[in-house]
């Protein structure tokens, strides 16, 4: 099974059910997965912020709702994360690619992506990091945290765990 | 030209308009007024995160298809959020009316100008989204008899006000409180 496949299968068993996402790169398999299978109700989204308020109306309704994107979003959502999810105490998983780190080419990317991990931090969203396959377990132990707890979590997916450099 | 009403007297005929839906408010001097005319259960009033509005009224419009949701938003919250228009659009739900009350101004913040009051018409940019259902209302009369018309559908109305606020209390709710409340109505 493809890396895709397995967080493919991760996201739907750990009771997710829908998604919002913006594209990066590394997700576009995984982008293509979720359409092609069309078991969790996508959504695209135009700003990150946006998905954050569609969650949480989804999350008021009983949904499990996440946030696919790329870490560059969080930086757009930072307000909404605090004045909406933390306010409210309502719950959002954040699936997020990881640009910026290690090996990054891309020199747009690196301040946000240096930032991203202390960002979290400072936002107090507990963050799970996938950089191997061994890890894709993480996604259902960060959606149990964060529906039983209430408090948003973060996925951070790491080049390597497609093998790349 | 010629309108007279506040976003109060437009709040109050929407109030007024309203049997069991669900109502999204938008930040600031907005939630407050709606509070103040008639607090409901299935009122979720926005405490923070401006422009986020038509966005929480669309997740649940998705997410309660089995009930009809209403959003008070603002012109300068909508300005703020744009790309929700497009998002809505493109995936329409059927019981969603965005309700936008233009009164050309930062209402909360001491009623600065937004560009809705020069040059910039939202039903203008809600149609360039892809919106089908949008209607425009300047006079206060005809608030209740269109929003008791409108049918199934993803529709977007906007009513055009004067700046200026109502002299009313804060909510005086507890976020988790309303939150609570909130999802226990929309559970039933």
């Amino acid at each position: 099974m493809s890396v895709d496949l397995k967080l493919y299968s991760a996201i739907k068993n750990s009771g997710i059910d829908l998604i919002l996402s913006l594209p990066c790169i590394m997700l576009k398999n995984l982008l293509d997965l979720i359409e092609e299978k069309n078991e969790i109700k996508h959504i695209s989204i135009t700003r990150e912020e946006e998905g954050v308020g569609i969650a949480a109306g989804a999350y008021l309704c009983g949904k499990i709702p996440a946030l696919l994107i790329q870490n560059s979003g969080l930086g757009n959502s930072v307000n909404a994360i605090k004045s909406l999810l933390h306010l409210f105490k309502i719950p959002v998983v954040f699936i997020m690619s990881h640009r910026g780190a290690e090996g990054e080419k891309i020199s747009a990317q690196i301040p946000m992506g240096r930032l991203t991990p202390h960002l979290l931090d400072l936002l107090e969203i507990e963050k799970f990091v996938i950089d191997s396959e061994e890890k894709i377990n993480h996604i259902e132990t960060a959606v149990e945290l964060s529906t039983s707890a209430e408090v948003s979590t973060c996925i951070l997916l790491k080049k390597t765990l497609w093998g790349l450099k | 030209m010629g309108f007279k009403m506040k976003r109060f007297d437009a709040i109050r005929k929407i109030v007024d308009s309203l049997r069991d839906e669900i109502l999204v408010c938008n930040i600031g001097a907005p939630s407050r007024e709606l509070f103040n005319i008639k607090d409901r259960e299935e009122n979720f009033y926005m405490l923070g995160s401006m422009g986020l509005a038509s966005s929480i009224a669309f997740g649940i419009a998705i997410s309660k298809p089995s009930c009809k949701i209403w959003c008070i938003d603002g012109d300068g919250s909508l300005l703020m959020n744009l790309g929700s228009l497009s998002t809505i659009a493109n995936n329409p739900p059927s019981n969603l009316v965005l309700i936008v009350i233009d009164n050309g101004s930062y209402g909360s913040t001491g009623n600065q100008k937004t560009y809705t009051s020069k040059k910039t018409k939202l039903e203008t940019v809600a149609k360039g989204a892809g919106f089908d259902s949008i209607i425009v209302i300047k006079n206060e009369d005809n608030i209740i008899p269109t929003l008791e018309d409108l049918g199934k559908g993803c529709h977007f109305v906007k009513i055009e006000v004067l700046p200026g606020n109502a002299q009313v209390e804060n909510i005086p709710l507890n976020p988790e409180d309303l939150k609570h409340r909130f999802m226990k109505s929309i559970s039933k």
